[in-house]
């Protein structure tokens, strides 16, 4: 496996200008991007999450070379972006969810038979890939609608599409579900898992939607204040954030806070109590002890929420 | 499986459209959408062209009542017009679009644009190409046309070398202005205006003779921005007319020098300008 997407200590600084009198305005450096290393291997879909602000778009910008960097290293299929812009652009899609690649003003099929030409696409792999997209994106009616009256989700189907139709080696997706409804964001997560397993296309791709990175993507990198907080394994967010199942306990009557080894009330309600223990320990030696202890009714064991374990890595302590 | 390649390996790619290429398809793509509604484009056009020859009309308004101006006849500033208007009318067909950019780098939506596999510039000056730009060039030809068979010239074959060479150099250092103005936009994104002064500026000055203005003007627009290069220089050796500054009379011939040196340090502004892009937060 070869790494296709390369950052070693990747920085963007904007220099910006804040007034901060009547008079006086004083520049500022906001760092973006604080040094982010890490690796893309060839086939690999990445979901690239953190809080907002926190440098995602920054750093796509980066790598599709719309933004230089200001320090470190950046490869992506061994060219540098913002230096070799047009060939870079030749490999890669891009899909912005806040903003459109396709022409605003003409019919939506205008724009993919000047990618047709821009990109140099042979006819029959156009015909291919473009039928494809129409397909499985639901596109065959709005081929002749202009852009600009097209409803977001719409718009965003057809981004998708514009974005593939040269068999990019990368796609980038910023955002690419904002908007969509449930049935449109399961097509799009489909049809980005086959693109996925089929032609091995390697996808980066941001979201606050975290059922997207559940669905999609096995490796998840957190970014926050510029800086890569985790890099791994879904699954490891839950011990990187130290997550915790809940046990709900029900109890004859109500009672003062269950003691028990391993585990605290974090809550109580009449009687019902919830106890927060590791989410590594077993839940079965703390059932058997409350149950021997107490009048126990009834009881359930919750799951860590992925998304309660990421708000907390986002507030958790920051090391500068 | 048709995604094979894309497995094994990086597919080969042929180059990306250069400049020209980029332009025409693009430009073309916007031709055919305005052509479908072929009533409202010929409106255009000849709107287009009545509102440009205005400035001619307010011309041939003075010499209704004077007989020369700063001491050139009528046709002799027919000339001047033609010539200006003419490289101006081509320039601005060409790049009109390019003053948008401003616009484009204060939204951000130049992102979307420096994601396909083309030069920007020709991106920019491409966008909304419409056919009735061409009014402008038409009514500058026009003009010229008429000037060259009322001009009392003795023409010689240097002489009428000399007019198409200063038409094509004279678009050139236009272009070049158009170019440098949009590169100033990334920096200063409201500098349209800035960039209109010389530009449409330009092109009136140059359709009056150099004696009607302060002798400073005329030093400012020869030697620091090079708009005499465009059509004074070169055609006031087809006239026969002495140039206001003490200049060898070897300079009628070097717009095509001066057209190069201002697309090649505009060249260089643009990319400085696209390297310091900075996108916006959102
Ligand atoms: N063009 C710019 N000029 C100045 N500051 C910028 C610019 N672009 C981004 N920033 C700043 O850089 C930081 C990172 O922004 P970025 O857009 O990368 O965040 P993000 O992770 O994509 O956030 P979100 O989830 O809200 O999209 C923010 O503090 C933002 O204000
Ligand atoms: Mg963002």
């Amino acid at each position: 496996m070869t790494d296709l997407v390369e950052l070693d200590g990747v920085e963007k600084v904007f220099d910006v200008r804040r007034k901060t009198g009547r008079w006086r305005r004083e520049k500022q450096q906001v760092r973006a991007v604080d040094g982010i290393s890490f690796r893309v291997p060839r086939g690999e879909m990445v979901g690239y999450i953190g809080p907002n602000g926190a440098g995602k778009s920054t750093t796509i910008k980066m790598l599709t070379g719309i933004l230089t960097p200001s320090a470190g290293r950046l490869r992506v299929a061994g060219l540098d972006p913002s230096r070799e812009r047009t060939r870079m652009a030749q490999r890669i899609g891009v899909v912005f969810g806040q903003r459109t690649t396709l022409w605003w003003d003409l019919p939506l099929y205008d724009s993919y038979r000047l990618a047709h030409r821009m990109y140099r696409i042979p006819d029959a792999r156009f015909r291919e890939n473009l039928d494809r997209c129409v397909e499985l994106l639901d596109l065959a009616s709005l081929l002749d609608v202009p852009v600009r009256q097209l409803s977001l989700g719409q718009r965003m189907r057809g981004d998708i599409a514009a974005a593939l139709l040269h068999d990019p080696d990368v796609l980038y997706l910023d955002e690419p579900t904002i908007g969509l409804d449930v049935i449109s964001k399961a097509k799009v997560r489909q049809f980005l898992r086959d693109l996925n397993a089929e032609r091995a296309t390697t996808i980066l791709l941001t979201t606050h939607d975290l059922t997207d990175i559940e669905q999609l993507c096995r490796r998840v990198m957190v970014i926050d204040h510029g800086r890569l907080m985790y890099d791994g394994a879904l699954t490891g967010l839950h011990e990187a954030g130290e997550s915790e199942r809940t046990l709900v306990v029900d109890l004859e009557r109500e009672l003062p806070p269950v003691r028990a080894e391993g585990a605290r009330v974090v809550k109580v309600e009449g009687p019902r109590q919830w106890l927060a223990f590791p989410a590594s320990a077993s839940a079965a030696p703390l059932v058997a002890h409350i149950a021997a202890e107490y009048p126990l009714v009834d009881l359930s064991v919750r799951e860590p929420d992925i998304e309660a374990v990421i708000a907390r890595m986002y507030e958790g302590p920051r090391v500068h | 499986m048709p995604g094979a390649a894309g497995a094994a390996g990086a597919p080969e790619r042929l180059p990306a459209p250069g400049m020209w290429a980029t332009y025409r398809m693009i430009a073309g793509m916007w031709i055919r959408s305005t052509l479908a509604y072929r009533a409202s484009f010929a409106m255009m056009l000849v709107g287009n062209f009545l509102v440009t020859a205005f400035d001619f009309v307010v011309i041939a308004l003075m010499f209704s009542q004077v007989r020369s101006l700063g001491g050139y006849s009528f046709a002799e500033v027919a000339f001047l017009y033609g010539t200006s208007t003419t490289a101006f009318g081509l320039a601005n067909a060409l790049l009109g679009s390019i003053d948008k950019l401003g616009a484009r780098v204060r939204d951000g939506t130049l992102d979307t644009l420096l994601v396909r596999p083309a030069p920007v510039l020709a991106q920019v000056a491409a966008d909304r190409f419409g056919l009735q730009r061409l009014g402008r060039l038409l009514q500058g030809l026009l003009v010229l046309g008429g000037s060259l068979l009322a001009l009392d010239v003795h023409w010689t074959v240097l002489k009428a070398l000399l007019v198409p060479m200063m038409l094509l150099s004279g678009t050139a250092i236009f272009c070049a202005v158009f170019v440098a103005g949009a590169a100033f936009q990334f920096w200063a994104q409201d500098a349209a205006e800035v960039q209109s002064a010389f530009t449409y500026g330009g092109q009136t000055l140059l359709q009056y003779p150099p004696t009607v203005f302060a002798k400073d003007m005329v030093r400012g627009v020869t030697y620091v921005f090079p708009l005499a290069f465009v059509n004074w220089l070169p055609a006031l050796y087809v006239l026969g007319r002495p140039y206001p500054l003490a200049l060898p009379a070897w300079f009628a011939f070097t717009p095509p020098l001066v057209a190069a040196l201002c697309l090649i340090l505009a060249g260089q502004a643009w990319r400085v300008g696209v390297r310091s892009y900075r996108s916006t937060g959102s």
